[in-house]
């Protein structure tokens, strides 16, 4: 066996047998998901509380608005005039409408009041405005004599389908879905990469500190020690890549398959749409659930997946090979943090460009940031999902490429130097002197 | 006699800072050779060189009268002075992984870990963690993944620290079997008794410069300096002394056996031989002990290195 399929062997089995590793890769996507389920729970424990709202209607005329609803029921209190009103609710009820006297219908809108004993929340005011709102404009067409049944059934909802030239549909769902895929594996990158890197540079450090080193480099060059250890911890990150995806495809099948109806109705919860939406989606439950199936099935997963290999790869090579450097550069893991700084920079900014990339996925910043090598791991990832032309992959592959073999070659020479200095901290202007030795 | 290496006009710099300077030196096959040197002289950056781990600025070395090639790496053991191994791994299983970067196969590596295993009876390690073990049994397996790939050259850089005397001796006793069995030492240390009592050859190096090399001996002979300890029994010593005086350079020291009552030490001069000075103690008392002073590898390393300051 050659000596850099030993190293890499070596430094793989070294990462995957430590118990973080299995914890980190089996337990993380259990936990990701029973939070998820626990915020469902949350939410769907929280709604189901039902409330009990009262209401002072002086003017006579919105009383009949108020209809009890599942998760909220409507107490009259007109009779007991609005101080008494208040005295009650503030005892037993969860808060109070007041409506003030009015006989001009134009006016009736104006002056009403909601009181409670904390701040309502706006999804409980919202729903009080757009009853009272509906009851209103109901009453003012019934003024104009005309019908208000035959104003409904001419009433029309409007959904646009979009659809790309390539015959691609795609919704506002879908959109959705694609922040979240897009922002997800950008995140993704950005953790694996940091993950991984120091997981190399504390390997470097450990085997400097046990002063192991001088005894493998008297067997393998430094390059070779230090190319095996990074591609050995890429491939541990691959490995948990494949079985958090493994792990994402299962669950979701066995959540459509068990939970198809509830997940569509909490899904639909968690986003923040208005109550109206809430109706209809539950109403719609299952053909929504098909949807979003529909939306997962249309996104480019393969490519994400590859691209996300790809970049993975590129931005990890680059980073771990600095990080490297560093590793090989200071004498222990406090030492490393005047060097961290630089380096994490340009990580930090992708993923706060990334964010406001996956908003407007085409504009100038996005294609500067997903082309520049430092951030495009990141940037163009999270881009991939809306559909980016082939070019600037292309591109950004071709620069990420370049610049890693530049990278490397640049960390590999600090890293020969460095791991046989012991004792002092180096400079930076140390660390060029290292260059050219 | 054939050298095994050769190391001919090396220079290394790091940046401005020269650590070697034009460093030449031949390492006779089957010899124990002892690489001496103060801290920061440079000994280190030559055993780098030796183990192609960096390489030198100009120069070059021959390891069996060929230039240093990437395969050479398997006919070198090397125990560096910054030595250790990865904590958290199992004795057996670092100790087999090290064998194959020098090159061994699975099969070879295993079955000759075996028999070092068995030899030092730490069989039972072999599924230990380096972290569970002593510093001293660390050592041991230290060794062990040193020499087990069978080198022609092998090199040592203070290879007792660690050690307990008992210890100590076994390694010892281990090195100089190695060499009966054909191999060529290179040890480097600062423990001047195991020099002596170890090297048939030595080198110093100073300040970047081999100030001194060759046969241990030879060197000896070079650094002697005319200087004999002598005992004497006599009737009046303050007599014998102050005459004595008169005629040679000497200096008293402690008696040391019960039969004489004067021990002296005696310089003499270039021209003069052990006979001058016998024939003189002869007439005038009864020499109990006479022997000549050799230089210890200590004088001749403090004296060198005094020397080229």
């Amino acid at each position: 066996m050659s000596k850099l399929k030993l190293i890499i062997k070596r430094e793989f089995l070294a990462k995957v047998k430590n118990k973080s590793f299995i914890i980190l890769t089996i337990l993380s996507p259990m936990l990701m998901v029973g939070l998820m389920m626990l915020i469902i729970f949350l939410n769907d424990k929280n709604s189901e509380k039902i409330k009990t709202i009262a209401f002072v209607d002086e003017s006579t005329l919105l009383a009949s608005a108020f209809i009890d609803e599942e998760t909220t029921k409507y107490i009259d209190l007109t009779a007991l005039g609005l101080q008494e009103a208040k005295l009650k609710t503030a005892a037993f009820y969860n808060g109070l409408v007041y409506i003030p006297k009015n006989n001009n219908l134009q006016n009736l809108s104006k002056g009403i009041r909601y009181y409670s004993a904390d701040m309502p929340s706006i999804h409980v005011v919202d729903n009080i405005e757009s009853i009272l709102e509906k009851k209103i404009s109901d009453l003012k067409i019934a003024k104009l004599l005309v019908d208000v049944e035959k104003i409904k059934a001419a009433e029309t909802t409007v959904e646009i389908d979009a659809e790309n030239f390539s015959g691609v549909k795609s919704s506002k769902m879908g959109s959705i879905l694609r922040m979240i895929a897009g922002g997800g594996f950008g995140y993704l990158i950005f953790m694996f990469i940091i993950i991984y890197g120091t997981s190399v540079m504390r390997s470097v450090i450990e085997e400097k500190t046990s002063r192991i080193i001088e005894v493998i480099i008297s067997s393998v060059k430094p390059f070779q020690l230090m190319l095996g250890k990074i591609l050995g911890n890429a491939l541990a990150g691959i490995l948990q890549f494949v079985i958090w995806m493994i792990l994402a495809g299962l669950l979701l099948f066995i959540i459509t398959a068990v939970f198809s109806v509830d997940t569509a109705g909490s899904e639909s919860a968690i986003g923040q749409i208005n109550p109206e939406m809430i109706r209809q989606v539950n109403e719609s439950a299952t053909s929504n659930l098909q949807l979003i199936l529909q939306e997962i099935k249309n996104l480019p997963i393969l490519t994400m997946c590859f691209s996300f290999i790809f970049y993975f790869l590129g931005g990890y090579l680059i980073y771990s090979s600095i990080y490297a450097a560093i590793g090989a550069a200071v004498d222990s893991e406090t030492d490393t943090q005047q060097f961290m700084m630089p380096v994490l920079m340009p990580l930090v900014i992708a993923i706060y460009v990334g964010f406001s990339v996956i908003e407007n996925p085409h504009g100038p910043i996005a294609l500067g940031f997903s082309l520049f090598p430092l951030t495009s791991p990141i940037v163009m990832l999270m881009r991939i999902p809306f559909g980016v032309p082939w070019w600037q992959i292309a591109v950004s592959m071709f620069l990420l490429i370049i610049s890693f073999i530049g990278i490397v070659w640049f960390a590999a020479k600090i890293y020969r130097v460095g791991i046989l200095m012991y004792g002092k901290k180096p400079s930076y202007k140390e660390l060029y002197k290292w260059l050219k030795y | 006699m054939e050298n095994v290496l050769t190391v001919d006009g090396v220079c290394k710099n790091y940046g401005k800072f020269t650590a070697l300077n034009n460093v030449s030196l031949s390492v006779p096959k089957g010899s124990v050779f002892g690489l001496l040197g103060p801290n920061g002289a440079g000994k280190t950056s030559l055993i780098r060189i030796i183990n192609q781990i960096t390489l030198p600025d100009s120069g070059f070395v021959l390891l069996d009268g060929e230039p240093l090639q990437k395969h050479h790496i398997q006919n070198i053991g090397y125990l560096p002075e910054e030595r250790g191994l990865y904590k958290s791994m199992k004795v057996g299983e670092q100790a087999l992984y090290l064998a194959q970067l020098k090159g061994m196969s699975y099969a070879d590596a295993k079955k000759k870990l075996k028999y070092w295993f068995e030899k030092f009876g730490i069989s039972d390690w072999w599924n230990k963690k380096i972290q569970e073990l002593s510093k001293g049994m660390a050592q041991k397996v230290q060794f062990i993944v040193t020499v087990m790939h069978n080198p022609k050259l092998l090199i040592f850089d203070e290879p007792f620290s660690g050690f307990d005397p008992v210890n100590a001796n076994l390694i010892k006793d281990e090195i100089l079997q190695l060499r009966d069995e054909g191999a060529t030492i290179i040890f480097s240390t600062h423990r001047m008794e195991s020099v002596e009592e170890l090297c048939d050859y030595i080198a110093l190096i100073d300040k970047s410069n081999k100030i001194l090399d060759g046969k241990l001996i030879e060197i000896k002979q070079q650094f002697k300096t005319n200087r004999f300890e002598v005992g004497v029994s006599c009737a009046n010593e303050q007599a014998l002394l102050t005459e004595i005086k008169t005629n040679f350079i000497a200096e008293k020291v402690k008696p040391v056996a019960y039969n004489e009552n004067l021990r002296l030490l005696v310089n003499l001069k270039k021209e003069e031989t052990s006979k001058h000075l016998i024939k003189f103690l002869n007439n005038k008392a009864q020499i109990t002990h006479f022997t000549e002073v050799i230089p210890s590898v200590n004088d001749i390393f403090l004296k060198a290195v005094a020397n080229n300051e």
